[in-house]
């Protein structure tokens, strides 16, 4: 297992006064925490932070961890002594915490893994509680938001080994994304939490849809955007043009004297469910063939002539 | 049709299209009926119906109930200062929507 240096985690010397790991446990806690910090890695940090600090704020786990001295280094591969555990103490079983997802390097020094939760058991039969709940992201393609799909994902999910101690593993699970999900939207997994002790219901999952980027459309809720690059002739005079959707190819109508950056709708073509629909907006953008031969420098010239335009009214000049 | 019979999960959307009761929010969050009274008193989740008993909350309402109740266990903010840090964080999520390149 890995050295876990409980004060680099902390950003603190090893003489620090507990109101100094008090202190900088609470800073680092609400920059990390996995609600606020949406980093990859801050439940990570947070989960080490939380660690640390379940080890420095107790005077007896302090003093048994600084046995250790101070030339391990963070990550290190270490073995407790054969002794641990001989010296006076005795942690297994001691004060509740929320200890669950602690470091293996946490659970060979100080205490086994325990879960959180209510207690349902009767007094007399021993106690039972629920497993925590987990949380991950799933990134997804827009197409599959579309249209619904069948996903196998692996995930890091836990096991318990014989002494019911829990371990991550990868595990793979099948899903139904339902069709119409939306970026941010959760999906519950109903007991594919952690598992519950002593016959508690395991927790539940939540996995947080987040979508891959695409090279065509941007979804903003359920309205699917796209830029849709047109001539001036067929902005001004009309056209009927092949747009490409969620759902394949669609015929879209340009109105006449159509201008750059106008909007049009597609009803349904967003990210819809069985009860809101959702629309796919276009956006024109009026491209400008280039002007390299003489003929096609008349036909501008010739606009210059026949249309009394001026796009700078607006700015008085 | 050799389609390979797998089960997939089909979990459940925490949207603003469906609804739970009273119990259900109390019970998929572990928490009591007080700390939701608590937390429909602050704004942070507003129910449907016209009395307790009728009582529903969109689906979305469980996410909101569990974020604040692990602020409140983590970093210790009592419920106002949870409805804020929702708050700024629905704010965070709507300007980061439109930062250019998203």
């Amino acid at each position: 297992m890995e050295y876990k240096d409980y004060y680099q985690i902390l950003g603190i010397e090893r003489d620090a006064t507990a109101d100094a790991i008090k202190q900088a446990y609470r800073k680092l806690a609400r920059k990390y925490h996995p609600d606020v910090n949406k980093d990859k890695d801050a439940e990570a940090r947070f989960k080490d932070i939380g660690e640390a600090y379940e080890v420095l704020k107790d005077p007896e786990k302090r003093s048994a961890y600084d046995r250790f001295g101070a030339n391990w280094q963070n990550g290190e591969q270490f073995r407790p002594p054969p002794d641990w555990n001989a010296g006076g103490y005795e942690f297994r079983g001691s004060a509740p915490g929320d200890t669950q997802g602690f470091s293996d390097f946490f659970e060979a020094l100080f205490g086994q893994t325990r879960g959180r939760g209510s207690y349902a058991g009767q007094s007399g039969q021993g106690f039972s509680m629920q497993g925590e709940d987990q949380q991950a992201a799933i990134t997804i393609s827009l197409e599959d938001a579309y249209h619904g799909a069948k996903q196998t994902l692996t995930l890091n999910r836990p096991e318990p080994d014989e002494q019911g101690r829990i371990f991550m593993r990868p595990q793979q699970l099948n899903l139904a994304i339902p069709k119409g999900i939306i970026a941010g939207q959760r999906i519950r997994l109903e007991g594919q939490g952690l598992p519950g002790h002593g016959g508690g219901a395991p927790g539940d999952l939540y996995l947080e849809i987040h979508f891959a980027p695409h090279h065509l459309f941007k979804a903003e809720k359920r309205t699917i955007h796209l830029q849709l690059p047109v001539t001036p002739w067929e902005a001004a005079l009309g056209a009927s043009i092949t747009v490409p959707t969620l759902d394949g190819k669609v015929q879209l109508k340009i109105p006449p004297n159509s201008q750059n950056g106008r909007k049009l709708r597609l009803k349904g073509k967003g990210l819809s469910t069985q009860k809101t629909t959702g629309d796919q907006i276009v956006t024109l953008q009026v491209v400008l063939p280039e002007a390299q031969t003489e003929e096609q420098q008349a036909i501008y010239r010739s606009m210059a002539e026949k249309l009394a335009f001026n796009p700078r009214t607006d700015l008085g000049v | 049709m050799n389609e390979i019979t797998s089960t997939y999960i089909q979990g459940i959307v925490l949207d603003e299209e469906d609804y739970c009761s009273f119990s259900d929010l109390c019970r998929v969050c572990g928490t009591s009926a007080e700390q939701i009274e608590e937390m429909i008193a602050e704004g942070i989740i507003s129910p449907e119906g016209p009395n307790q008993a009728e009582w529903r909350f969109t689906l979305v309402s469980i996410h909101r109930v569990q974020t604040v109740a692990r602020l409140h266990r983590d970093l210790r903010i009592n419920m106002p200062g949870c409805a804020l840090v929702l708050e700024l964080l629905d704010e965070l999520t709507t300007l980061r929507a439109l930062k250019p390149g998203n």
